[in-house]
């Protein structure tokens, strides 16, 4: 506004142009009404590509404010550029502390905009009735054409708890609809492999992610079918008994891109639990073909279960151990893990890890991130750690406790050491005691 | 004219180190000790039967030290508000004193008297001596907000003149020729009440493992010294199973009541150190329960909302489950864990537990295993717990949940496996848990997985004599340690792959003079702080990955402010794909 009122006093003062000639002859109170009255009329004639450019910027309730000052917004607001990403938020108040999407907001995107969606997730909560909304939903979008999908429960995996034939039936509506899914993350969910035979046979040149860890119905053969079919597959997540000796081999096939990350979830359903083996030759073949792929492991083992892993090398870059792991099975991380980029240690006892710590600082030269939570080490150990990784840790997350005074250092003067050899200033991290 | 006073208990249930106690004598004609009976306890009707039972114990113990000198406590049922304008004409008082109190809900009913006071012509004086500073200097010294890591407020701490020292006990000397007017029927009156009067049903009620007052107070701390002394080892005591019973010399109820004074039992502290350790200077680490406590009174004094998620800026938003069910099963210690259930229930009979098996119960009710909020545990715990106040009940709970203050979220307590490690033979369980007794410590931490000739000859059938474990632990510690990644990963806008989440770094810039620069290597975004700086201009600049010399962008810093102090908070570039560790440089222009 200021702009146009500067404008045109310049104008005023003594500018050549046409208009100014008019404005001129007016009087000046004239004039400055007809400023106003220009200043709004602009507002009004604001080219749709300026105003969609600035409602991109803004988040939807401010934009549905906006859309109701005249029917040009209006019109805006509903192009299709504004409607291709949306989040449903699906939470009963039984159930949940947040608020759900509007159910008219729902209504409307459905019957305006369902053609125009390309990237939708749906965040529910642990109550059935959200999974069975959230699937009411997917159920009507025969026109989209989705690019992502996302499935996410944000608390209990509610989707587990609805009848298993409703899932699917909406899932399958997507999968034939879309035609060029792109990125696919339906976790904790009731697929099954018929479910993913429509997938691929709907989707194989453009699926590029599929996160799809702990759906129960999937059998390797399932997951194989995927693998062999979709050979554009960048992302994967999966558990560990989807995984295959056979499935690696596909992923790794000429047809196939380079795999970016894989992630497995290794979970123990019962105490003393047996897990198969995957061959050393078939971890090569995925590190020849891909070789700059992550591959990210969480285990959620009792101690004993740990027999088949880490016993040959293996190319994991992301280890996340969530139950207590044996000083045996860190060892044999620190010999067989070349390509070691994150380690965190849930838990492990009161043996001290300084030999496990320092072979790992020797033999994993990628690794920049540590977590150590109920461990042991002595300081002079640790220190040592520290010194042959320098300053190529970014994280090093270590509960206090962890560090067992020794001759050498106190726990008040241990993190002038790190410090030292980090390069920056470092603590360990603390839990309140009072 | 005769000066009357009144001094105001809330905390600061002591004689000792009293400074409002104390101005309220001084000069006085009489004075008169006054407590009011608020059954809303810091906002909160919330409060269990150990609770009630330690602070009349400690209201008690005030009233035979003050008969002692002649005088007497009053307890007075009914609201500060309601009552005071009648006791100010009544009384004909002319100044009334009480310690400062922090919290949010505190300054508001204190705002609230100090206004009726000044109608009513009477002088209002208040001492800081709940807190070893004040808090509201600590703010002041970081920029305005509190402090919101616990090594940032070391670091500030060690920027402050030292705690005042505690002042005299209350005296006959002191007391002078102050009296307390005293009628024959005090005791029905103002007498303190007994648990019956207040409605508990005593019958069967075990004695107090933790006798309040001030008293009691005072002779724990010089047996907690006594045995630091002995021990010659300042260093924090090494977990076993004994250190989950309750101990004798434990401090933490008596100084959330105020029986013991935080500021003695500093100094009491320090002198303790120089003695043994000859002189030398006392690590921060010496006062860790106390400087604890003070960090979240710290966080929560400007706060009203510091016990809430929502509508609280220092709060993470978690998508927590609503399961009344499940909560009620872990208040009341049928969770099927032993471990857990061995906690609250020495939780709910005694009123304390040692913090890391508050950690273990905190971390199983939100983050590790029921995903529930942490609100709902807090509740639990301002009801049972002996020294859980507002501030620091929140403020822990906030933590332990992964909801505030950067904690990272990876590690997660076991509730067999963490319980196992502590108390290997499982004396701790069979002690609260006797229905479990006759299992061997082999299955102690898991019963439901002992063979069915094991649960009969231990005469306890899981899911008949005690219940079944309410979650399976790998299968819900896997789906919640992926909510939390989802939750940070969104905060932080990073797409990574491991569990860790950038944090903001506290930093804390020196003075920079003319010629120093001062490189500084964190993630995300970086929080910076100069003191007594000349700088007129401040420049960021931003180094790139390759490690070149040359900046490659920078960001002017809000001005204003710069000639003393500067707070700046610099956002990343929202780049299209950022990466962690850039170098940030600080320099003059």
């Amino acid at each position: 506004m200021k702009r146009g009122l500067q404008g045109n006093e310049q104008e005023d003062g003594g500018g050549t142009s046409g208009g100014c000639q008019k404005t001129l002859k007016r009087s000046r109170k004239q004039r400055r009404e007809k400023d106003l009255e220009d200043e709004e009329s602009r507002w009004e004639c604001l080219p749709q590509e300026i105003l969609l450019h600035i409602f991109q910027y803004l988040p939807l309730l401010d934009r549905a404010f906006a859309s109701q000052v005249c029917r040009g917004w209006n019109e805006t607001f509903h192009m299709p550029e504004l409607w291709r990403c949306f989040e449903f938020e699906l939470n009963q108040p039984a159930s949940s502390y947040l608020k759900a999407t509007h159910p008219d907001l729902i209504k409307q995107i459905i019957k305006r905009h369902s053609d125009h969606l390309q990237y939708v997730s749906f965040k529910v909560d642990s109550s059935r009735e959200s999974a069975e909304a959230a699937c009411d939903i997917l159920s009507q979008l025969v026109n989209c054409s989705l690019k992502t999908l996302g499935l996410i429960s944000t608390a209990r995996p509610s989707f587990m708890e609805m009848p298993k034939s409703h899932f699917i039936s909406a899932l399958t509506v997507v999968f034939v609809n879309s035609k060029s899914l792109s990125s696919l993350k339906i976790d904790d969910t009731p697929v099954d492999d018929p479910s993913l035979k429509v997938l691929v046979a709907n989707n194989s040149d453009t699926l590029k992610l599929l996160k799809m860890s702990s759906c129960p119905h999937v059998s390797p053969a399932g997951i194989l079918c995927v693998a062999d079919q979709c050979h554009g597959l960048r992302e994967l997540a999966l558990n560990y008994h989807l995984l295959s000796d056979e499935l690696l081999i596909a992923l790794s096939s000429e047809k196939h891109v380079h795999l970016e990350h894989l992630r497995i979830d290794v979970v123990s359903e019962n105490p003393g639990q047996q897990f198969h083996t995957i061959k050393k030759s078939s971890w090569d073949a995925m590190m020849r073909h891909s070789p700059k792929f992550n591959l990210v492991m969480y285990f959620f083992l009792y101690e004993d279960e740990f027999g088949p892993f880490f016993r040959d090398e293996i190319p994991v870059t992301h280890l996340y151990f969530g139950r207590s792991v044996s000083k045996d099975v860190l060892g044999r991380v620190g010999l067989n893990c070349p390509r070691l980029v994150e380690l965190v240690v849930c838990a492990n006892g009161l043996r001290p890890l300084d030999e496990e710590l320092i072979r790992i600082a020797q033999r994993c030269t990628q690794l920049s991130a540590i977590g150590l939570g109920e461990c042991e080490v002595s300081c002079s150990a640790f220190v040592e750690f520290v010194k042959m990784c320098g300053d190529r840790l970014t994280q090093l997350s270590i509960m206090e406790e962890v560090l067992v005074p020794d001759h050498r250092y106190g726990l008040d003067d241990i993190h002038w050491e790190v410090s030292k050899h980090l390069g920056r200033v470092w603590f360990p991290d603390m839990m309140p005691t009072w | 004219m005769a000066l009357n006073s009144i001094h105001w208990f809330r905390k600061g249930l002591r004689l000792h180190d009293n400074p409002a106690l104390r101005e309220a004598v001084q000069g006085a004609a009489t004075v008169r000790c006054v407590y009011f009976l608020d059954p809303w306890f810091a906002g909160s009707s919330n409060v269990g039967v150990n609770r009630w039972r330690f602070l009349l114990q400690c209201l008690e113990d005030l009233d035979a030290s003050l008969r002692k000198l002649n005088s007497r406590l009053f307890v007075i049922r009914g609201q500060p508000a309601n009552v005071f304008p009648r006791l100010f004409k009544e009384w004909k008082i002319s100044r009334l004193t009480f310690e400062y109190d922090s919290e949010p809900f505190g300054k508001e009913r204190d705002a609230a008297i100090k206004k009726l006071a000044m109608e009513a012509g009477v002088e209002v004086i208040v001492k800081i001596s709940h807190t070893l500073y004040d808090l509201d200097k600590i703010i002041e010294l970081n920029g305005g907000q509190p402090p919101l890591t616990y090594k940032r407020f070391q670091t500030l701490i060690s920027r402050l003149d030292p705690p005042e020292m505690p002042v005299e006990m209350l005296t006959d000397t002191l007391m002078g020729r102050c009296v307390t007017p005293v009628s024959e029927d005090h005791g029905d009156k103002y007498g303190v009440p007994s648990l019956e009067e207040l409605g508990f049903d005593t019958e069967g009620l075990p004695s107090a493992v933790w006798p309040g007052g001030e008293t009691e107070a005072l002779t724990r701390i010089e047996r907690h010294l006594e045995r630091k002394a002995w021990v010659a080892n300042f260093e924090r005591p090494r977990m076993n199973a004994n250190s989950l019973l309750a101990s004798p010399t434990g401090l933490s109820p008596y100084l959330r009541f105020g029986c013991l004074s935080c500021r003695l039992f500093y100094f009491k502290l320090t002198d303790l150190y120089r003695k043994v350790k000859k002189n030398s200077s006392p690590p921060l680490s010496l006062y860790g329960q106390l400087l604890w406590r003070e960090f979240f009174y710290t966080a929560a004094t400007n706060n009203p909302r510091f016990d809430k998620m929502e509508g609280n800026p220092i709060c993470v938003r978690i998508p927590w489950d609503k399961n009344p069910e499940a909560l009620a099963k872990w208040a009341e210690a049928k969770t099927g864990f032993p471990w857990i259930d061995a906690i609250m229930t020495q939780l709910r009979q005694e009123g304390w537990i040692h913090h890391l098996a508050r950690h273990a119960v905190a971390c199983f009710l939100t983050r590790g295993d029921l995903w529930i909020s942490w609100e709902e545990g807090m509740k639990v715990f301002e009801e049972l717990l002996l020294d859980a106040d507002w501030s620091v009940n929140a403020g822990s709970w906030m933590w332990l949940s992964c909801s505030s203050f950067f904690q990272q979220f990876f590690h997660c307590y076991c509730p067999v496996g963490f319980g196992r490690r502590t108390d290997p033979n499982g004396d701790f369980i069979r002690r609260y848990l006797p229905v479990l007794r006759g299992f061997p410590a082999k299955f102690i931490y898991d019963p439901w997985n002992a063979p069915e000739s094991v649960q009969a000859a231990a005469k306890c059938i899981i899911g008949v004599h005690y219940p079944k474990p309410m979650v399976h632990h790998a299968e819900a510690s896997r789906l919640n340690i992926e909510r939390m990644k989802q939750i940070y990963q969104q905060l932080s806008r990073y797409r990574g792959l491991g569990v860790f989440f950038s944090s903001k770094q506290e930093v804390l810039c020196d003075g920079i003079t003319c010629s120093s620069l001062m490189s500084v290597t964190c993630s995300s975004s970086v929080q910076f702080y100069l003191y007594n700086s000349p700088l007129k201009l401040l420049y960021i600049q931003r180094f790139g990955d390759s490690g070149e010399e040359k900046p490659q962008s920078g960001k002017r810093v809000r001005e204003g402010r710069l000639s003393e102090r500067a707070v700046g908070l610099v956002e990343e570039d929202k780049g299209p794909r950022h990466e962690h560790n850039q170098r940030w440089c600080l320099s003059r222009v």
